[in-house]
């Protein structure tokens, strides 16, 4: 009864084409806006903010790219984190070498960054696709962190080739404290997120689709392939350098090319399995997941063992972490291989008639 | 120029090492179509549990290798049971998702079953250069690459006689060919299935003891082991013998970059120029040099 469509009537073009088509999407969304941006800000403490929730923005943000990518565009890449490292070194070297620039300015311009690099690399899938692709970006995985390194101009000759972030500052505003780098971080990422919605209900994101589900039926009815892969590649890399000048500016303000690793990569593709593979919705809800996981485990494992009064070798947590991680991985393509998503869109459908049986 | 060979032999020798990762993935590629990304892992829980075992009881060698073995069969069976079964059906990259998710699992898995701390592992195989070669051709070749060699092209023998010339070898192939066309006229899908994954995971044993008497038996062993990745793109995914011929390729070429063009560029190109040698190779034959050429076209 709560979540009922019935009776919200489209009677003009603009209200058949709104991003959130029925009312309590709209209520839900601003309201979750509201709260995350007025209310967080007041209640959270600065761990809150710093250890939980800026870098499951920052991930979440990464996990959309992969997802547009991979849920969308149907092109597994392994060489998320690399494309994140892109844009951190990037938009440090825009800012560094380009005097007066603004920072959101050079966010972008590092988000570009990536995504040239991105579709350098995503030429491979114009000739390959699965798990041969994956090996591809794997190239990419371990070769551009070494490049960061090698090339010292990229960290401005710093030794093993550690960035440390400018000050942000906008308008004269400086985002220093934890409450204002998440806000930043939050308006950067709503916005994205926005507009990645919008994208992937677009001719764009249609044609990402068809490639997807068929690229031979697709390559049928016009769309043009080589195209479409290749825009995928530089919206997901664009998507994923933003993140990593995020995952540097406003998480860990210094960061090295070896900290962008495999795991990295890893670890944003679990966040799209076990979230939702092509759902915007899932790349949050997998974010929320995989950064609340550890902690969770953490406290469990620790508490557990005092309460039992066994004595766990240290390095046990990051094991059961690895363990529980492939088991989930393992349990949602069998059980549940739309991920959290999908059980988020079936409690909206029951949402419809509760309380009520009919 | 004497140089010049002894690395191109080094080289030679070291891919040897990498073509015995690779044999575990073609051999359950071939048979399930399965892209097993947690070869690698089962490489390093295989030379955990020797180790772990070994330093436990310290039985002799052959016991342990036995008892490893039975370990890595009953980790094959499971495998088939608890992972592949559910997913039969499912498109392959869903399967090789899950194949990650296994590879983490098994990895934390085994470290919490024997700890993390870095162990030697010694065969009794010395890793010094052999001496006669020394006087007479004046070059390095170490007597454990070369035992390595020796263990792969045996492993390698034994597999070409199992897939050839045994019942369960060609049901292997036949099963490879076309699963339905294999159900049809009798073969036991599964059964077969665990038996590819629990000679894979012989073949893992193997390649885990050699790398571990080289480097110790350690996490980077994973890493290790994903160099077989671009071995598989050079030498083709079907292929034993593109397994081999494509880690002899991927070791040559790798030292001798790192010996010749390393200077010029700053050195430590070994962690990345095998991934980007297989990256341009696909531009030019994605189905590698002795896979089958059925890759769908896009």
């Amino acid at each position: 009864m709560l979540y009922r469509e019935a009776g919200q009537f489209k009677t003009s073009y603009a209200a058949d084409q709104q991003l959130f088509p029925i009312l309590q999407d709209r209520i839900g969304v601003i309201s979750l806006l509201a709260v995350a941006a007025v209310g967080v800000p007041l209640i959270a403490s600065d761990y809150w903010l710093t250890a939980i929730l800026i870098p499951f923005l920052v991930f979440a943000l990464a996990a959309l790219g992969l997802n547009i990518l991979t849920g969308y565009a149907g092109q597994l890449s392994l060489g998320t984190a690399a494309f994140m490292a892109v844009g951190a070194f990037a938009t440090y070297n825009f800012h560094l070498r380009v005097p007066g620039l603004p920072i959101l300015v050079s966010f972008a311009l590092g988000g570009v960054s990536a995504a040239a690099v991105g579709v350098l690399f995503g030429l491979p899938s114009l000739r390959i696709k699965g798990f041969y692709l994956a090996v591809a970006t794997l190239a990419a995985q371990f070769f551009i962190p070494w490049l960061l390194v090698k090339v010292s101009w990229f960290s401005n000759n710093s030794s093993s080739g550690v960035i440390t972030a400018q000050p942000v500052e906008i308008l004269g505003f400086v985002f220093d404290s934890p409450v204002r780098k998440y806000l930043l971080v939050l308006v950067v990422v709503s916005v994205m997120a926005l507009a990645a919605k919008n994208l992937v209900r677009s001719s764009v994101g249609r044609a990402w689709m068809a490639v997807r589900d068929m690229d031979v039926a697709a390559e049928v009815i016009g769309i043009r392939i080589m195209r479409t892969k290749l825009v995928a590649f530089a919206v997901s890399s664009f998507y994923c350098g933003v993140a990593g000048a995020l995952y540097a500016y406003a998480y860990l303000g210094s960061v090295e090319p070896d900290g962008f690793n495999l795991d990295l990569s890893f670890r944003i593709l679990f966040m799209i399995i076990i979230g939702g593979v092509g759902s915007i919705m899932g790349s949050f809800l997998g974010a929320a997941f995989i950064t609340l996981l550890p902690i969770f485990l953490d406290i469990v494992l620790t508490d557990g063992a005092l309460w039992l009064g066994l004595n766990l070798p240290s390095g046990m947590t990051s094991m059961a972490q690895l363990v529980v991680f492939g088991a989930l991985i393992i349990f949602f393509l069998i059980v549940e291989p739309l991920g959290l998503a999908r059980l988020w869109q079936i409690g909206k459908e029951k949402l419809r008639l509760w309380p009520f049986p009919h | 120029m004497q140089f010049f060979f002894e690395v191109l032999i080094g080289g030679l020798l070291a891919g040897v090492m990498y073509s015995l990762v690779a044999l575990g993935f073609v051999l359950i590629y071939k048979a399930s179509g399965v892209f097993n990304f947690a070869q690698g892992a089962m490489v390093f829980f295989a030379a955990l549990t020797y180790v772990g075992l070994q330093e436990k009881f310290g039985l002799p060698g052959w016991v342990v290798f036995l008892l490893t073995l039975g370990v890595m069969v009953l980790l094959g069976i499971a495998i088939e049971r608890v992972v592949l079964r559910p997913l039969v059906n499912q498109p392959q990259i869903t399967l090789f998702m899950a194949t990650i998710g296994l590879a983490f699992f098994i990895e934390g898995f085994a470290q919490i079953i024997w700890g993390t701390e870095v162990r030697r592992l010694d065969l009794g195989i010395q890793d010094e250069p052999i001496e006669s070669v020394m006087t007479r051709f004046d070059m390095l070749i170490s007597s454990f690459d070369v035992t390595a060699a020796v263990v792969a092209g045996v492993l390698v023998a034994v597999l070409a006689v199992f897939f050839n010339k045994t019942r369960i070898g060609r049901a292997l192939r036949a099963v490879a060919d076309d699963h339905q066309a294999a159900l049809a006229v009798g073969i036991p899908l599964k059964q077969i299935w665990a038996i590819v994954w629990s000679v894979a995971g012989f073949v893992a044993l193997v390649a885990g003891l050699m790398w571990g008497a080289r480097n110790g038996v350690q996490f980077a062993l994973t890493f290790v082991a994903l160099k077989a990745l671009p071995v598989l793109i050079l030498g083709g995914f079907e292929s034993v013998l593109g397994a081999i011929v494509g880690g002899l390729i991927i070791g040559a070429s790798e030292k001798l970059a790192e010996v010749y063009l390393g200077p010029l560029i700053g050195g430590g190109i070994e962690g990345w120029f095998a991934y980007v040698m297989a990256l341009l190779f696909l531009l030019v034959r994605p189905e590698g040099l002795f896979g089958e050429r059925h890759i769908d076209r896009v």
